[in-house]
């Protein structure tokens, strides 16, 4: 080719100049553990199923939810949903409301009858769970995606544990546990009703392995001096005595005692059984009450009285004498001396519940302390192929954390099915606040749930917190940071002055081009969600 | 299934790309099939912000007029780090002028394509500020004057970086250069000094006149686009961070320069026909400190004597207030 004047050259790009040579850091695409993940006791992918209700797609948000715990329904209403507290969104406006959410795909799964597949290859191995409580019923679905068969035995003439005979109807629809609860069933699991297992030895046999989630329905009782005519009843039987239409009579005057959920429980059942302003007394100060912040709050709406620092001493026919306390320096209440009498026509006490473990009478080397059950690290107890979970284990008893016990139960018993131990994957790090940058998120406050009206609400047993609407439930899905996993915001493609991000297309997020990536760290500080991480290199 | 009615989408259009968002409303650099007018392998520093400017505008340049781009570039860091003969980034017809005149040789270019009747090719012109607002000023005055159809995009680095950092009219007071030095007793650039050239230039009463910044790239996207539909002079200003001149983390760039905006320091604001007709409000007001102590070319106004900060923070208050950056 003939050149110009003076040019000797012919015309190159500068892509023959490889840039990515400068680089001292070099960035990569890393998937951090989202807080609200790291903070569900049943091990929820919460960032991973809120991507897909971003998006509208809410079957697909659904099944991914499923894969961890079968229950997002009921959940979505009863968990105190501590991937809340950790929500990096809290330190920005207000925590994304994750529990609405999930309760809108659990609602949009019964309404549409969704329903989870068995893939998986029969095993030809057979499990007993006992007890078909939130740990029994999670462990036996695990276990059946996995193609085992699975027998559950249940004492009570219907499934469901503490979900059914704790939790009142207010806070969970019955028509809602019910829905749940036989999805698992259509799955192949089989529900022995009223087949209460008196001696584990008795029935196992047959069985490859057992799970056993009894719970803890035995009341812990205080030795209070009564008169004949004063009537002490448990929490635990009042709200199981709610589901065999067997409601107990109380009065009008009803004391509660204790501070844990069941004790507000009692209570609000008391004040829709027509008690007159029920009162909870508690040993200790309201910040150190072991019962929920959303539930006491439900109830001081509702009309619940508290009276704080005081034991009950006695109850006499129509009152109970009070002992006021004071806390130590340890936070412990030590008595005063100081005495008070209060009008009661009932007391019903709410001091803490223990496993009935009778079942394991034929099994001595099965460790037992303080009315639960010793298991290891793969939840299983000292006896081999027995495992056990849910309540009747040391644990923070409460529905999510029995959920979180029936799945890793499941993962560990399979493994053991199989000669194998059970590792878990070994967790990334934590995507903390500061590895955000939240300049990127539109401001967007919280959507509240509506609630039932304050009239109905002593009065009915009505589900007392309404769903969001599919709109709503939209909107709160995308108030989520995603926080530590890339959801295609093009930014690093974009800021990148090296055009050294190679963008792949919908889904498949984008690859680092190290030849022409100078190591600015620019996408790094500019990723929203703390997806990419700068490393040295090697020199 | 309609997403439409959620009028929500986590991030907005703050990000550059949004999958929740409808295509048409995503940036040009969100696109796989974006032009990169500046390629991979040009010799700018690391986290330039000049580079980044460079190709956020010629590349939305390129997608409005269908890729009939014809561009002129003054000498200057752009024009070097892009283009050492015989290697090229760029991936436009591209001419290289000398430092003071692009607008005369843009406003050539224009006069052909206009002989030969080539209505659908447009002209743009570009230069770092030193080679806009002190080198090629008389001929980017008489290129307004003119009404040359022609857009001007001056990317603002606020010195001569390519030569070693020496003050341009566009170096802000304070500011520590290679000819400002930080003694004396009034270290840095003298207060009261420099020039603002989006302000001249709208008052040549040119059609369309309007200032962008690297960390807006949705609005630095609509004004390019909206000047590419206009005929006549036209000014864009873009405020583009230099890592190497200012002192600032090269992974900062866009953090700086997003902090010039939110202090009110660069006001983002469009005018036609020397009318200002719409300004960016600003989303979270920040201190003027914030935007300083990220740059060295700022680090000795933190001593014992802040006075020189609170003038600074009296600049930015008083954009604040002649440009209406508080109303919505």
């Amino acid at each position: 080719m003939k050149k110009p004047f003076a040019i000797t050259l012919d015309p190159g790009s500068s892509l023959a100049n490889h840039t990515g040579s400068w680089r001292t850091e070099r960035p990569v695409y890393v998937d951090r553990l989202p807080p609200c993940n790291h903070a569900c006791p049943a091990g929820e992918d919460i960032q991973g199923w809120l991507y897909h209700a971003e998006g509208g797609e809410y079957r697909k948000a659904w099944e991914s939810l499923m894969k961890n715990n079968p229950f997002p329904a009921i959940m979505g209403r009863v968990c105190y949903h501590p991937c809340e507290g950790a929500c990096n969104r809290g330190k920005l406006d207000e925590s994304v409301g994750i529990h609405a959410v999930e309760r809108f795909l659990g609602d949009e799964a019964i309404r549409r009858r969704w329903l989870p597949e068995v893939t998986a290859e029969p095993s030809g191995r057979h499990v007993l769970v006992v007890g078909s409580g939130p740990s029994g019923l999670s462990c036996a679905y695990h276990l059946r995606l996995m193609g085992h068969q699975v027998v559950i035995m249940e004492a009570e003439s219907r499934a469901g544990g503490m979900m059914r005979y704790g939790i009142p109807q207010y806070r969970l629809p019955r028509d809602v546990l019910d829905a749940e609860i036989s999805r698992i069933a259509s799955m192949g699991v089989e529900i022995r009703l009223n087949a209460k297992v008196a001696d584990i030895m008795d029935v196992i046999e047959g069985y490859d392995a057992a799970f056993l989630a009894v719970g803890a329905h035995i009341a812990k009782r205080a030795y209070i001096p009564a008169g004949d005519a004063s009537r002490i009843i448990d929490a635990v039987s009042l709200l199981h005595g709610m589901e065999e239409n067997s409601a107990t009579l109380l009065g009008k005057r009803v004391v509660v005692y204790g501070g844990g959920n069941t004790a507000i429980d009692a209570a609000r059942t008391a004040k829709r059984l027509g008690a007159e302003e029920p009162l909870i007394v508690y040993r200790r100060t309201r910040e150190r009450m072991p019962a929920h912040e959303s539930e006491l709050q439900e109830a001081i709406e509702e009309g619940i009285r508290f009276k704080w620092l005081s034991t009950v001493k006695r109850m006499e026919e129509g009152s109970i004498t009070v002992e006021k306390m004071i806390l130590d320096d340890a936070g412990f209440p030590q008595p005063t001396g100081e005495f008070e009498t209060i009008g009661a026509d009932s007391l019903v006490l709410a001091l803490g519940q223990e496993s009935e473990l009778d079942l394991l009478k034929s099994v001595p080397d099965i460790e037992t302390a303080n009315g639960s059950v010793k298991v290891d690290s793969s939840m299983m107890t000292n006896h081999p192929g027995i495992f056990a979970g849910g309540d009747m284990v040391p644990s923070e008893k409460t529905v999510t954390a029995g959920i979180g016990h029936g799945k890793k139960a499941a993962r560990n018993i399979d493994a053991w099915l199989r000669n194998e131990k059970f590792s878990p994957p070994e967790k990334h790090e934590i995507a903390s606040f500061d590895m955000l940058n939240t300049w990127y998120y539109s401001d967007a406050p919280k959507i509240r749930q509506k609630a039932l009206d304050l009239a109905r609400r002593q009065s009915t047993f009505e589900e007392v917190i309404h769903g969001l609407s599919e709109e709503n439930a939209l909107f709160e899905a995308r108030r989520c940071l995603s926080c530590g996993n890339c959801f295609e915001c093009d930014n690093c493609y974009g800021v990148c002055p090296d055009n050294a991000v190679i963008k792949l297309g919908p889904g498949s997020r984008f690859r680092f081009n190290y030849d022409f990536c100078k190591g600015c760290g620019l996408c790094a500080a500019e990723c929203p969600c703390g997806a990419i991480q700068m490393v040295p290199e090697s020199i | 299934m309609s997403l439409q009615p959620v009028k929500f989408y986590q991030t907005g259009t703050f990000t550059v790309g949004n999958r929740l968002l409808d295509e048409s409303l995503r940036t040009v650099q969100a696109n796989m099939q974006r032009t990169n007018s500046l390629n991979s392998g040009h010799r700018a520093c690391q986290g330039c912000g000049e580079a980044l400017g460079a190709r956020y505008a010629i590349d939305a340049a390129m997608r409005a007029t269908k890729n009939r781009v014809i561009a002129t570039n003054a000498t200057g860091c752009l024009e070097v780090f892009s283009t050492p003969y015989p290697e090229t980034s760029w991936q436009i017809p591209w001419m290289h002028s000398v430092f003071g005149n692009a607008a005369s040789v843009a406003t050539g270019i224009a006069a052909a394509l206009k002989v030969k009747k080539k209505s659908d090719v447009r002209v743009i012109a570009q230069g770092g500020d030193g080679g806009t607002t002190d080198i090629g000023f008389a001929c980017l005055s008489g290129m307004f004057e003119r009404n040359d159809d022609v857009l001007y995009l001056c990317y603002d680095n606020e010195a001569y970086m390519n030569t070693g950092v020496q003050r341009s009219s566009a170096t802000p007071p304070g500011a520590r250069t290679a000819t400002t030095p930080a003694v004396g007793i009034h270290p840095g650039n003298a207060f009261g000094t420099g020039k603002n050239l989006p302000l001249i230039a709208m008052a040549h009463q040119i059609p369309y006149v309007a200032t962008a910044s690297v960390a807006n790239l949705h609005d630095l996207e609509a004004k390019v686009e909206k000047a590419m539909g206009i005929c006549g002079a036209r000014y864009i200003h873009i405020y583009v961070p230099c890592p190497l001149g200012w002192g600032s983390s090269p992974s900062d760039t866009i953090k700086v320069a997003r902090l010039a905006v939110e202090t009110g320091l660069f006001p983002l604001f469009e005018a036609e026909h020397g009318e200002i007709v719409s300004r960016i409000p600003i989303r979270n007001k920040v201190p003027v400190e914030e935007y300083l102590k990220l740059q060295k070319r700022f680090a000795h106004l933190f001593g014992e004597d802040r006075s020189a900060i609170a003038m600074i923070q009296e600049i930015a208050d008083r954009n604040i207030r002649k440009f209406g950056l508080e109303e919505a």
